[in-house]
């Protein structure tokens, strides 16, 4: 069984979704309202085939000049004329002026035939484009004999085996104003710039591709000077080179926290947290160490103008004019509901293109409004745009509530390396700053809930106060604190009140034992004393026993 | 409806004046692809009403553009047939076979275009 031949578009995301491009051999349909994109999609089909696939095109324009199509892609960094002179585009544009024309009996369209032959023939095409057939409807009259007409040229492009491109209008109701899509059936895709909430976004949506599977929803595209890109999320390849090196986050203990001392080069951060918990400072402070080791920065805000960024962060000892001045910072301002995010996404990445940023900070993500879903293409995409580069970006994202995740946290969670969690703790009639670290991919960190401060130096982190009752921070911490040292001081004078005690209670006894042994002494010498004389009295009555008896016996 | 000798399309200039480009003079060019019903009904009414219209003051060139069909883009040809008006000025075209001799005429500015009555 032979499968379905691609044609690749070339253009980042579609062949992504079309698991290849378009069908081969045969005519596609692009369809869509004005000023959506149709032409530049054609052209880029084209100069892709010819810069990245060697395949030689046509361009058969219906609508606009060679000329003013060469001068409208430019802008896209397209040189056609080079194409056309080098003979691997041909461009060739089809004017029919109605009120120059007389129609006198039958005829055919076989001049287009033999001019799109001839096109595609001085080229060797295998891409074809044309944008858009159905203006022949407003400049010829007989509409049966034109699509008929029509029909036969999509059987005899199939024939010729080109990869075709149809552009149309949108109608009312129908996919293309004159139903050309009856005609073209093979793949369908359909071309939207809608405008929710005042904001414009440009979709594409694959209709139809018969005999091949593809992406069915609607994805967000868009237009800069790199040419056309869609966003699938699939698209979002993972393949970035990793890097084992880290990047100071500006704060020594917060560095201290992290395992591996800092925050992995190229890696995503978010800094999650409630109003006024100085995220954008940790962005700065971060911004600050980069700058100071050498490194460019690029911090896209869109909440506060550069100026006034410059100053706030003065109040916390961290002066960023300096770096601006160097030429090392480069802020780029703008209020995010000021175009699409796909235009966001495309200025970001100009910026990045131009100035070259080891990293970048982007303060608050949560500034953009807008369908999740959209929000969180965006940042996939420019997650990994950062990634690709090596980028090391950090975000900022301010959280509604205490305990929930925003939207826009909990689309993007997955896609940071690094969770910052910044917080208030609300006690005694105070509010008190702690952080703590969600999470930090692929390295150990520490699971401590810290509280923090915001001085004239910068930020600075309290260790903090883990207790029975929880963990206490501000003066809870302090009353805790003292409360403690005066608790400490009393079991110390405790042990030394009963050390004392022991030692009067010793020398006391000692004392009792020594009168003891003198009486004892004085006892013993007396008892000494009265054996003596005992003696000596017993010696006594001897020698008179002796006497007397001497005397006894001399007078025998 | 008139045949004519398959020789005669394929040589891309056939004039039919009995003198040279004078001043006032209808330099007209056919454009066909190959020898269609459609093109050779073209070519012989084209003859038919040069010679009731123009006797004397005319010059056709017919040109197949199967032959030369890098000539297509030059003169904006979709439809075939289409004859062109190259002189006098300005450029005029008339499409289809040519068979409705009154739109030919008005197409070529030969004949002013009637009034609409109703």
């Amino acid at each position: 069984m032979q499968r379905l031949e691609k044609s690749a578009t070339g253009i980042a995301g579609l062949d992504e979704l079309t698991y290849g491009g378009l069908p081969a051999g045969r005519p596609s349909l692009i369809c869509g309202g004005a000023g959506c994109g149709k032409t530049i999609f054609a052209i880029t089909y084209l100069v892709n085939g010819v810069a990245k696939y060697g395949e030689g095109g046509v361009f058969m324009s219906f609508e606009e000049r060679a000329v003013d199509l060469e001068e409208n892609v430019a802008s896209l960094g397209y040189d056609l004329s080079e194409m056309v002179a080098d003979r691997r585009l041909a461009i060739d544009h089809v004017h029919i002026e109605r009120s120059e024309i007389e129609q006198s009996g039958e005829y055919d369209l076989e001049g287009l035939f033999v001019r799109l032959a001839h096109a595609i023939d001085s080229v060797g095409a295998k891409r074809v484009v044309l944008d858009t057939i159905e203006a022949l409807f407003s400049g010829l009259s007989d509409t049966a004999m034109l699509r008929a007409e029509i029909r036969r040229l999509f059987a005899w492009l199939k024939e010729r085996g080109v990869t075709a491109i149809i552009t149309a209008e949108r109608g009312d109701g129908t996919l293309t104003r004159y139903g050309i899509e009856e005609y073209v059936s093979d793949c369908v895709i359909l071309l939207d710039n809608r405008v929710v909430d005042q904001v414009t976004t440009r979709l594409l949506r694959v209709v139809k591709y018969r005999g091949s599977a593809h992406g069915t929803n609607e994805y967000p595209f868009l237009i800069d000077a790199e040419g056309i890109s869609v966003l699938p999320i699939t698209s979002a390849g993972l393949g970035h080179s990793i890097s084992e090196g880290t990047i100071s986050t500006g704060i020594p203990d917060l560095d201290e926290m992290l395992g591996a001392k800092g925050y992995f080069v190229g890696s995503s951060i978010l800094i999650s947290g409630l109003a006024g918990t100085g995220k954008s400072t940790f962005g700065a402070s971060f911004v600050d160490s980069a700058c100071g080791q050498g490194k460019r920065a690029l911090f896209f805000a869109f909440e506060e103008s550069p100026d006034q960024i410059i100053r706030n962060m003065k109040s916390v000892g961290i002066d960023l004019r300096r770096h601006v001045d160097a030429g090392v910072l480069a802020f780029e301002a703008a209020r995010p509901s000021l175009y699409g995010f796909e235009m966001h996404l495309a200025r970001m990445n100009r910026d990045i293109e131009r100035f070259k940023p080891d990293v970048i900070v982007v303060d608050p993500i949560s500034a953009f409004r807008g369908p999740a879903f959209e929000i969180h293409a965006t940042l996939i995409r420019l997650a990994d745009i950062c990634k690709s580069k090596g980028i090391t970006a950090l975000f900022t994202s301010l959280s509604l509530s205490g305990d929930g995740m925003s939207e826009s946290d909990r689309s993007v969670s997955s896609l940071m390396d690094t969770w910052l969690s910044l917080s208030d703790v609300e006690a005694n009639g105070e509010r008190n700053r702690v952080l703590y670290l969600l999470k930090s991919r692929g390295m150990d960190h520490s699971k401590q809930l810290r509280e923090y401060r915001l001085s004239e130096r910068g930020v600075s982190l309290i260790d903090a106060y883990v207790g029975p009752e929880g963990v206490l921070t501000g003066t809870a911490r302090l009353v805790q604190e003292t409360r403690e040292r005066r608790a400490a001081l009393e079991r110390q004078q405790a042990t030394e009140r009963r050390r004392r005690e022991l030692l009067r209670k010793r020398a006391a006894v000692e004392r009792e034992i020594e009168e003891k042994r003198g009486a004892l002494d004085v006892e013993e010498e007396e008892l000494r004393r009265l054996i003596a004389q005992e003696e000596e009295r017993e010696a006594g009555i001897g020698s008179e026993r002796s006497e007397l008896a001497s005397i006894r016996g001399a007078r025998l | 409806m008139t045949t004519k000798n398959p020789a005669e399309l394929n040589g891309t200039k056939r004039s039919t004046t009995p003198r040279e480009n004078g001043e006032g003079d209808f330099n007209l060019r056919l454009y066909v692809a190959g020898q269609t019903p459609k093109s050779l009904a073209a070519i012989a009414n084209l003859k038919m009403l040069c010679e009731d219209h123009l006797a004397g003051r005319y010059t056709i060139e017919v040109i197949d553009l199967l032959v030369k069909p890098q000539l297509a883009a030059g003169d904006q040809i979709v439809a075939l047939p289409t004859l062109v008006r190259r002189l006098p000025p300005p450029l005029k075209r008339v499409i289809g076979d040519l068979s409705n001799t009154e739109r030919v005429l008005v197409g070529l500015d030969i004949r002013p275009r009637p009034l609409v009555t109703k």
